[in-house]
């Protein structure tokens, strides 16, 4: 049975043992320390923002594999407002942090697969994906 | 990838190597050189201090537990910096895509002003127009109808840049509509209104001179819709008016009408039709006086239109360090014999 953790984010403390979580799991698969910091880099991000801007949500942390090659999966969900501008949110330069290049963007590049939902007013979905090499 | 990688720490090993056994200042040169292969290579912040930490570990067997822990931080810190360097350089791949395709727009934008050369027995004409930034808001336009008049035009957008320069192209080809006009200039300006008053923005305004000589009976015929004044030259008296017509700027009211007026030109006379990128220059500090612009265009009177426009728009700019802060254009039509 493959690695499933949940983390419920509702406080910073919640940001915290998401990265936990995501590092443990990073390793364990045999990622370098590099790649663990870039995935805990990752879900900070995503954490940061269901705090900020959702209050509640969770982040999801699992190990899979496709033809051969392993990895780490991050999901973030919540039932916040969701994001009203997919493309804007997704273009460099946009976020409130503007130029200090993290953000959703930020996220998009440290990870390999990238997968955003929003429904306004029903929330947000995030899936991102990172492959040992 | 994994070859470069290998390579990389190869040459990093090296480097290390041969600073920590004499501490020189070439070592750290050549580290700086290399600084700029990482680049290259694509090699990221937290790449490199990785890349450090093992090679350094390899070195200095047996390095205290807390030296290899406190790489954790500066690993942590520098994904941030990469993630900065990376947005820096999407950025400005970003910004070179927009550049070029500002410079196809500009082009074609040029491609819209007259550029083929009028030379008459009866008149002389020189224009320059030079804008701020890549594109234009300003407009200029000569040309010749069949019975010899010589149509000539400048109009100056408010605003600047790409917007200005949409609004200017829909005056050119308004323009092009409105050829059995070109006669009357008041109705051409009214006519002109009216287009610009359906088609762009309320906040935005065209200002604009049109006129034409009849070499006929060297009369030169006029209108403005809020111009700056151009500059009429008397060559007998040596003496320089200005020329203005009243009328609202272009886009404001539907139902507007312009009055045309009209002046004699004898041999050597000359109209001088400006935007206000002229009059706005800085010269020390100061917007340029008219007199001042009068000035100058008498120390070049003796040279043809062409010259003039030219010599006074070098003058300009190199008074105020080559930074042009707005569209320049400065068309003179002489009247020759
Ligand atoms: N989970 C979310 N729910 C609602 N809105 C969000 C969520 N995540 C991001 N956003 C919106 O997208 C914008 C961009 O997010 P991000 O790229 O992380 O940059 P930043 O958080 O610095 O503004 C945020 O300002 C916010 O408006
Ligand atoms: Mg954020």
């Amino acid at each position: 049975m493959q690695v499933q953790t949940h983390v419920d984010i509702h406080s910073e403390w919640g940001i915290v043992a998401a990265r936990q979580a995501g590092r443990k799991l990073a390793r364990e698969i045999g990622f370098g320390s590099v790649d663990q910091a870039r995935i805990t880099t990752a879900i900070s991000e995503l954490a940061r923002n269901i705090y900020l801007y959702a209050n509640k949500g969770q982040i999801q942390i699992e190990e899979v594999t496709s033809s051969g090659k392993r990895g780490v999966k991050i999901i973030a969900v919540d039932e916040g407002p969701g994001i009203k501008d997919l493309r804007r949110v997704m273009e460099d330069g946009f976020t409130t942090s503007g130029g200090l290049g993290a953000g959703l963007p930020g996220v998009k590049r440290l990870m390999d697969d990238f997968n955003i939902d929003s429904e306004l007013d029903a929330g947000t979905s995030i899936t991102a994906i990172k492959w040992l090499r | 990838m994994e070859e470069t990688k290998i390579s990389m720490y190869q040459l990093y090993k090296d480097m290390l190597t041969s600073y920590l056994a004499n501490k020189s200042e070439h070592a750290l040169y050549h580290a700086q050189q290399f600084s700029k292969e990482m680049m290259e290579k694509d090699m990221s912040p937290e790449e490199t201090v990785s890349l450090h930490l093992s090679v350094f570990q390899e070195l200095a067997e047996d390095l205290p537990e807390e030296v290899v822990d406190s790489f954790d931080i500066l690993l942590e810190v520098m994904i941030g910096y990469g993630l900065a360097y990376r947005e820096h350089q999407s950025l400005r791949d970003r910004q070179q895509q927009l550049e070029s395709e500002l410079t196809v727009a500009a082009r074609m934008q040029k491609s819209l002003l007259p550029h083929g050369e009028i030379s008459l027995d009866s008149v002389d004409l020189g224009v320059i127009s030079v804008p701020a930034g890549k594109m234009s808001g300003d407009y200029y336009d000569y040309a010749l109808d069949e019975h010899g008049n010589i149509g000539v035009a400048v109009a100056d957008v408010i605003g600047k840049g790409v917007p200005a320069a949409m609004s200017m192209s829909m005056i050119k080809y308004a323009m092009d509509t409105l050829p059995e006009q070109r006669t009357q200039p008041g109705a051409l300006l009214e006519n002109l209104n009216r287009v610009v008053e359906r088609n762009i923005d309320s906040d935005m305004f065209i200002t604009m001179m049109y006129g034409f000589y009849d070499p006929n009976n060297h009369y030169f015929h006029y209108a403005s819709a809020g111009h700056e004044p151009g500059f009429v030259y008397d060559a007998v008296k040596d003496e320089f008016r200005n020329l203005e017509a009243k009328g609202l700027v272009l886009g404001v009211s539907p139902k507007v009408r312009y009055f045309p007026d009209q002046l004699h030109l004898d041999a050597g006379d000359f109209i001088v039709l400006l935007s206000d990128g002229v009059t706005e220059c800085r010269v020390d500090g100061e917007f340029i006086e008219r007199e001042q612009l009068v000035d100058m265009i008498r120390k070049y009177k003796h040279l043809t239109a062409q010259e003039i426009v030219d010599e006074i728009f070098q003058e300009l700019e190199k008074a105020q360090e080559f930074q042009l802060r707005d569209d320049f254009t400065l068309l003179i039509l002489r009247r020759k014999v």
